[in-house]
């Protein structure tokens, strides 16, 4: 039986001889810093529920009907009737809400440990565009369902077009192909949620693996390994502080994987739904484009972006600056290899300043996220009663708003003058064994 | 043939027109890609002029219909309603209603209506287009102690009084928009055509 295996496997390499050493290079020849810790799961997680949401999504479409009149019948027909069409709905729809969490705290690691920075850049843009990817792709998902929030959502995000000058009107009825939210819109997100945009995402992680593996890992030191001295246990060039990726590494992602599936899982079985965060309340009724849901709030995972949007009021008759605010949010953070001008890379070795405003933006995004889903305006009449909530909220909103674009001036102003005052980088990574 | 001396500007002349050739073909090949996606014929028909009765209506109450599918608000104003309009003026963005886009020329006076107790707008917000709710009591309220009665948006909080005129200070730039429209008689207005065209 050996035999026929290594028959069939010199068979393959003879006439493809590229692949053998393609699999070393990215697997058992991919050297990664030995010093890896909890956050370095986020990468190999994404890239598992990346395979969750195709795997479940390609089972949806078999029962899915893609029509306004039918669309939101049929995926109860998946809930109720279809064999196990419940969990793979979950499963699909639970995966998005958790692909934000992996991949918030992926960009998370990068700013903290410095991954962005040169020679890493690439990949950091690269992460960014499959993030705006993403964005688009869990959008265009939330509005497949067609229940009411799914209109709204569709409608409320379609219009942010609609704010640009001269060509807005025209472009919102483009994107929707009717006057409102309609089959046209349904059919043609269905057609970029299924097939276009899953095929960029594809091609956008290949390319993100392949920049991060010519330039290689960073860590949580923040130190070039390939730099360091050479000779390992494998390879005598290679860096003394790197193991290979495969088995090493695999193992340790799969540790993580279980523990992330253990999460998964009760999610999926006990909360789907996760209190109306995961799942909003309001989608739970049929799209009525004459009747708004009391509080249209777009899913978690924009939240903070959202809340951008609503705490930057119109100006000289257009509401186009929360827009620009939105998107340069975004825009903000691809270019924060070239904001942030400090030499050392983590955030282990880098200065006071730099903990406290990271500190600042952490807090500023996840309060602006409550903010976009609308906690506030629940909170602040309940805290004080007899505050003015609009005053109350805007002020919060705008403060933390401040914070968050606070982040990259104060970033760019303390590193590119020198106030940062690092502490010494070590030559080689630190183990805590 | 192998020793002929390259023709270079032959060679570019021909990279050229061939690029400029090609690319203008792939120009006009998207062209009937991006137009697929206007709104087809089907959903232009589905915006026809309707003609709705208004007869039973009564005074304070506001009723939608359904125009090109957006909603259009048909208010029956009260003398009172009417009356706290002046009075606001100093809190609204456009109180004279200078933004022509927004509404018809007929439209364009103090109650922005043909008649004055009747008040016609498309029931879209126009900072982001949610449908704004209706909230004619002339009491406080908790979005505004100070409340005329008007128009709450539910999604930012956008406020318009009881002509669709947007208040300052909230995300919506503009004031809600008149359609067109004209009475067909005392208890019918046409929504989707103006005074002139029904001659």
């Amino acid at each position: 039986m050996a035999n026929v295996f290594s028959n069939i496997a010199g068979w393959v390499n003879e006439r493809a001889p590229g692949l053998a050493p393609m699999y070393r290079k990215h697997m058992t020849e991919y050297y990664a810093p030995k010093n890896f810790n909890i956050w370095y799961y986020f990468g190999s997680l994404a890239l598992l529920v990346l395979v969750n949401q195709i795997v479940t999504g390609i089972f949806l479409t078999m029962n899915y009907k893609t029509s306004a009149l039918e669309a939101f019948n049929s995926v109860e027909y998946i809930m109720r009737d279809v064999e196990w069409g419940w969990l793979i709905r979950y499963m699909h729809s639970t995966g998005a809400s958790l692909f934000f969490v992996v991949v918030f705290l992926h960009m998370f690691r990068g700013i903290m440990y410095g991954s962005f920075k040169r020679p890493r850049e690439l990949v950091w843009i690269l992460g960014m565009l499959i993030f705006l990817v993403l964005m688009a792709e869990a959008f265009m998902g939330y509005v497949l369902p067609w229940g009411n929030m799914s209109f709204w959502g569709a409608k409320v995000i379609i219009s942010l077009f609609g704010t640009i000058p001269f060509i807005g009107d025209a472009l919102v009825q483009w994107i929707m192909g009717d006057f409102l939210p309609a089959d046209a819109t349904l059919n043609r997100f269905f057609a970029l949620h299924v097939i276009a945009l899953p095929l960029v995402l594809l091609l956008l992680v290949v390319l993100h693996l392949a920049a991060l593996h010519e330039v290689g890992s960073n860590n949580p030191d923040g130190v070039d390994v390939k730099h360091g001295p050479k000779g390992n246990r494998w390879d005598a060039e290679k860096p003394a502080d790197a193991i290979p990726f495969h088995p090493y590494y695999t193992v340790k992602d799969l540790f993580g994987t279980g523990f992330f599936l253990t999460i998964a899982a009760f999610i999926i079985f006990f909360a789907p739904t996760f209190g109306g965060w995961f799942l909003e309340h309001d989608n739970f009724t049929p799209a009525n484009n004459l009747v708004t849901p009391s509080h249209i709030k777009p899913s978690w995972y924009f939240t903070p972006f959202y809340a951008i949007l609503r705490m930057i009021p119109s100006f000289f008759g257009t509401a186009i600056w929360g827009v620009i605010g939105m998107f340069g949010a975004i825009l903000l953070l691809a270019l924060l290899p070239w904001i942030d001008k400090g030499e050392v890379r983590s955030v282990r070795y880098r200065g006071l300043g730099f903990r406290i405003a990271l500190a600042v933006l952490v807090v500023s995004f996840l309060a602006l996220g409550l903010v976009g889903a609308g906690v506030t305006a629940e909170l602040i009449p309940a805290w004080f009663p007899h505050a003015d909530v609009t005053t109350w909220e805007n002020a919060f909103g705008r403060l933390m708003v401040l914070g968050y674009f606070g982040f990259f001036v104060f970033l760019w102003v303390y590193t590119r003058f020198g106030f940062e005052k690092t502490k010494p980088v070590p030559e080689r990574v630190t183990m805590h064994d | 043939m192998a020793n002929e001396v390259v023709d270079h500007g032959r060679r570019r002349f021909l990279t050229v027109t061939t690029a400029v050739v090609g690319g203008a073909g792939v120009v006009a090949a998207v062209v009937p890609f991006i137009k697929s996606w206007e709104p087809s014929a089907r959903a232009k028909a589905a915006g026809a002029p309707v003609t709705v009765d208004i007869s039973a209506i009564e005074a304070g109450q506001k009723v939608t219909y359904a125009w090109r599918s957006l909603p259009v608000f048909v208010v029956n104003r009260t003398k009172d309603q009417l009356a706290q309009l002046k009075g606001l003026d100093s809190r609204l963005l456009d109180p004279e209603s200078k933004d022509a886009a927004q509404q018809p020329k007929y439209a364009t006076n103090e109650t922005r209506s043909i008649k004055p107790e009747w008040l016609v707008v498309i029931g879209l917000c126009t900072h982001l287009g949610c449908v704004p709710d209706f909230v004619p009591d002339i009491k406080p309220e908790p979005f505004d102690a100070n409340w005329k009665g008007g128009f709450y948006c539910p999604c930012h909080k956008s406020r318009y009084d009881l002509s669709g005129r947007v208040f300052s200070g909230v995300p919506a730039p503009k004031n809600l928009p008149v359609p067109p429209y004209h009475f067909v008689d005392d208890t019918h207005i046409q929504i989707g055509v103006d005074p002139q065209e029904a001659g």
